[in-house]
């Protein structure tokens, strides 16, 4: 169902579109049919010269089987659901599968700083490609995201991947994801930051080998952090507005 | 326990009929049924407040970087203030008041048949706490700075450090407010649960005591075991903003999430805190009005206390993507989803209870219906979120946002109607006008849909809270759905609200017209069974003539036995 509005652009997007229909459909059923009954008593019941209510205790075994059914079918949807939530929990949140990259995401009053690994495919080290507001990923790579803040709570949402991970000062939470199709897509925070979380835009893009290695040499050419600089100013003079 | 009805029964407390000053009758009262219409009137006002916030940022919204009419432009630290008090407002300041407050202090004395609370200068003692906490909330508008930003939740570093949030005043007097609200419904609680186990009168067992007080003493309890916690967090926060601590610092050593551990703690209990008071109104409704006896008293109060307990398990699930341990998340899906056997129960019990009845479509009866049917969507729509697995996408979308509008706006607008227009005319003595009144309640429940149905899909299509302008997000700003974009979603949320706030005008001048000129209501307008329709209307001081006798459970409507439809609890057999 989100698929209609949002591509699933990461490994684990269907799964977690799988489970928010699995909760629809259960939970329509049983609104449908719950809201139904509710309409329909409604009509029926309505107030008619000569005919009088019912004495209905609904203390008896008998009577209290229409609320005690409903129910058993209500744990069995319940525990149905669990199972489903938390199988993809697990995948998405718990398992951490073997990375081929591994970037550093760094949130701040009101940028994201991403630390992508230069072509020695590794960061912390001096060819690293650092970018403000823009993330680079290769296409069919398992990432491994570093998240970090410097200042206040953020959150690392990427809709298109169904991801999304508050980040903490004082903290480097280790995640993961692996886009699957190409292209490039807006991404908010997530997490309410100050007077700047509404223009705390990013923008992912996601590449093909060839267009990631072009990318790369484009960035190792640049200046280093001149670009960063100019966009934090820009931020800087929206907030001001 | 019935025996101790003679606990509020002072001597000589039925002959003061003497005369009292303005200032002693309406301002220093310690009248249940004044501090009561103080309450509801207070939170009636903050409530106004709260919706004029929810204008001037929906205006945003819609028209971003408009001229908003008796706003003005709307910048991003105005746009933060606005949905930041337009929710700690809507829930602490009208829901608490309203549900709780109001309604506990005018039902409780009344409908146990008893003269007053047990603690009544007390209980003046919570009103003006209560209405200090809101100056100081209102005042912390208006400092340098302006009000607090930082989201209801408060969370820190934001909440704890200026250089951070800008608004060094505004946070601080935010904080104080809600602390001195609390304190007011502390001293509030003692007195309601006190009241009601303490001073029933004689013959009222504990199963003849109606589901609404019931709730209300449940909900009480709920607020008194969870308040703690988060009184706690909230002076290591503002130790933290004033004095230089940091509990919340992690530069210092301290961590940010306990704070969030603290406050829902708390924050989730409190849902239920208010939704227990409403559910009580919506029983004591449908069964007058579709003359039957409540489904299954036993199995409700049962459910009842079932679901206080579960509600203190449930917390960690507004943290899953918090940072917390990943593995916790799959004990809170648990408890999450198994609080909706009790909650679907109640939504069972109430629709068993319409079988077999004789329905009457008046104004109160259809606030109480709708209440069950918005608060269907809003049950069913939390189980999504409580899904870990489908959280990770819809935690902090608009997808939240109208969920939990789905189950607070029928707690806190539809519940109040319903319980004031029932009980209007006990408080008035006047009948409401009913025509004007289900104008009011069609021309406030379709824009109330309108308004929140849209932001459900524009939450599954991935916008998130708490952004002042979406034009920043060129993919926020396409098509949506059926021929519509993003920005016609937006807009015709804004629109309905537009209509929703401008019906109220109907109430309010249904409201005073009633008041005014209404029809007299006489004792038991509904021919309802509970003690309150016993008293005059509008009650004396010191509620009854005489002592009250109680023979039975207060839902005996259309016994078998019986040539009447209903069986007031202290008609002797």
């Amino acid at each position: 169902m989100i698929e209609y509005y949002l591509v699933a652009a990461s490994s684990f997007a269907r799964d977690i579109d799988m489970v928010f229909d699995v909760v629809f459909w259960s939970v329509a059923f049983w609104f449908t049919l719950t809201f139904g009954a509710f309409i329909w008593l409604i009509f029926k019941f309505r107030a008619k010269e000569g005919v009088p209510a019912q004495y209905i205790t609904g203390e008896e075994k008998s009577q209290k089987k229409y609320i005690s059914y409903p129910h058993f079918a209500v744990l069995i949807f319940d525990v149905l659901i669990i199972v489903m939530a938390v199988r993809v929990w697990y995948d998405v949140k718990q398992d951490l599968p073997p990375a081929d990259h591994t970037v550093r995401v760094i949130g701040q009053q009101w940028a994201w700083t991403f630390v992508h690994p230069g072509p020695d495919g590794k960061i912390d080290t001096a060819d690293d490609i650092t970018e403000i507001d823009e993330l680079h990923l290769q296409v069919d790579s398992t990432y491994h995201y570093k998240l970090e803040s410097t200042d206040v709570l953020h959150s690392f949402s990427i809709p298109v991947f169904r991801l999304k991970q508050d980040a903490i000062p004082g903290r480097v939470i280790t995640g993961w994801f692996k886009p699957i199709l190409t292209g490039e897509w807006d991404f908010q925070c997530a997490e309410i930051c100050g007077i700047g979380h509404g223009i705390m835009a990013a923008r992912v893009f996601v590449e093909t080998p060839a267009e990631h290695e072009a990318w790369m040499q484009q960035a190792m050419n640049q200046q280093p952090g001149q670009q960063s600089e100019l966009q934090l100013a820009a931020n800087a003079a929206t907030v001001g507005e | 326990m019935a025996e101790s009805a003679e606990v509020s029964h002072a001597p000589g407390h039925d002959d003061h009929h003497h005369e009292e000053s303005f200032w002693s009758k309406y301002v220093f009262s310690t009248d249940h049924k004044m501090i009561a219409m103080q309450y509801m009137f207070t939170g009636m006002a903050m409530a106004l407040i709260g919706g004029f916030f929810a204008y001037a940022f929906r205006m945003q919204l819609a028209f971003p970087g408009m001229d908003v009419p008796f706003f003005g432009t709307v910048s991003p630290a105005d746009y933060n203030s606005l949905v930041t008090n337009h929710g700690t407002i809507m829930i602490f300041w009208v829901a608490m008041p309203v549900l709780i407050a109001a309604f506990g202090n005018y039902l409780i004395p009344l409908m146990i048949g008893c003269d007053d609370m047990v603690f009544p200068r007390i209980n003046r003692l919570s009103y003006q706490i209560f209405l200090l906490s809101a100056i100081v909330l209102i005042a912390s508008f208006f400092v340098p700075g302006g009000g607090f930003g930082g989201a209801w939740t408060s969370y820190p570093p934001l909440s704890a450090k200026p250089e951070y949030n800008l608004t060094p005043l505004g946070a601080t007097l935010w904080l104080v407010a809600v602390a001195l609200e609390f304190v007011a419904f502390l001293l509030g609680g003692i007195n309601f649960i006190t009241t009601a186990m303490n001073a029933r009168a004689k013959g009222m067992k504990l199963y003849d005591i109606p589901m609404v007080i019931w709730m209300i003493v449940v909900a009480s309890i709920l607020f008194m075991a969870s308040v703690g916690p988060l009184i706690a967090g909230a002076v290591m926060l503002f130790m933290d903003q004033n004095v230089g601590t940091a509990f919340f610092d992690p530069d210092k050593g301290g961590d940010p999430v306990l704070w969030q551990h603290l406050f829902w703690f708390f924050g989730h209990p409190e849902v239920y805190v208010v939704l227990l008071p409403a559910l009580g109104i919506v029983a004591e409704i449908i069964t007058t009005f579709s003359r039957k006896k409540l489904f299954a008293y036993r199995t409700v109060l049962y459910t009842v206390f079932g679901t206080g307990i579960l509600s203190f398990t449930v917390w960690a699930h507004h943290q899953f993507i918090a940072g917390v341990d990943p593995r916790m998340a799959h004990v809170f899906t648990v408890t999450t989803l198994l609080i909706s056997v009790p909650i679907a129960e109640m939504c069972f019990v109430y629709i068993a209870t319409l079988y077999g009845g004789s329905i009457t479509l008046n104004t109160p009866m259809l606030w109480a219906l709708a209440f069950i049917g918005e608060f269907l969507i809003g049950g069913v729509t939390g189980i999504f979120l409580g899904a870990s697995g489908a959280d990770i996408y819809l935690h902090d979308t608009y997808f939240v946002l109208a969920h939990f509008h789905y189950t607070f706006y029928p707690i806190a607008i539809i519940g109040t109607y319903a319980g004031f227009t029932y009980w209007f005319p006990k408080m008035f003595g006047k009948m409401m006008d009913d025509r004007l009144g289900r104008i009011h309640f069609w021309l406030t429940i379709i824009p109330f849909n309108l308004i929140f149905i849209p932001l459900f899909f524009l939450g599954a299509a991935g916008q998130h809270r708490r952004i002042y302008n979406y034009e920043h997000f060129p993919d926020l700003q396409g098509p949506l759905m059926l021929g519509f974009t993003y920005q016609d979603f937006r807009e015709i949320a804004t629109y309905s609200l537009l209509v929703m706030l401008g019906a109220q005008v109907i109430f309010f001048y249904n409201v005073i017209k009633s008041w005014i000129s209404g029809e007299a209501a006489g004792n038991n307008p509904w021919k309802a069974n509970s003690l309150e329709w016993v008293a005059t209307s509008p009650p004396p001081h010191g509620n009854f003539s005489e002592e009250l006798e109680v023979f039975r459970g207060p839902y005996e409507y259309s016994h078998p036995d019986r040539d009447e439809d209903y069986w007031p609890q202290n008609e002797p057999a």
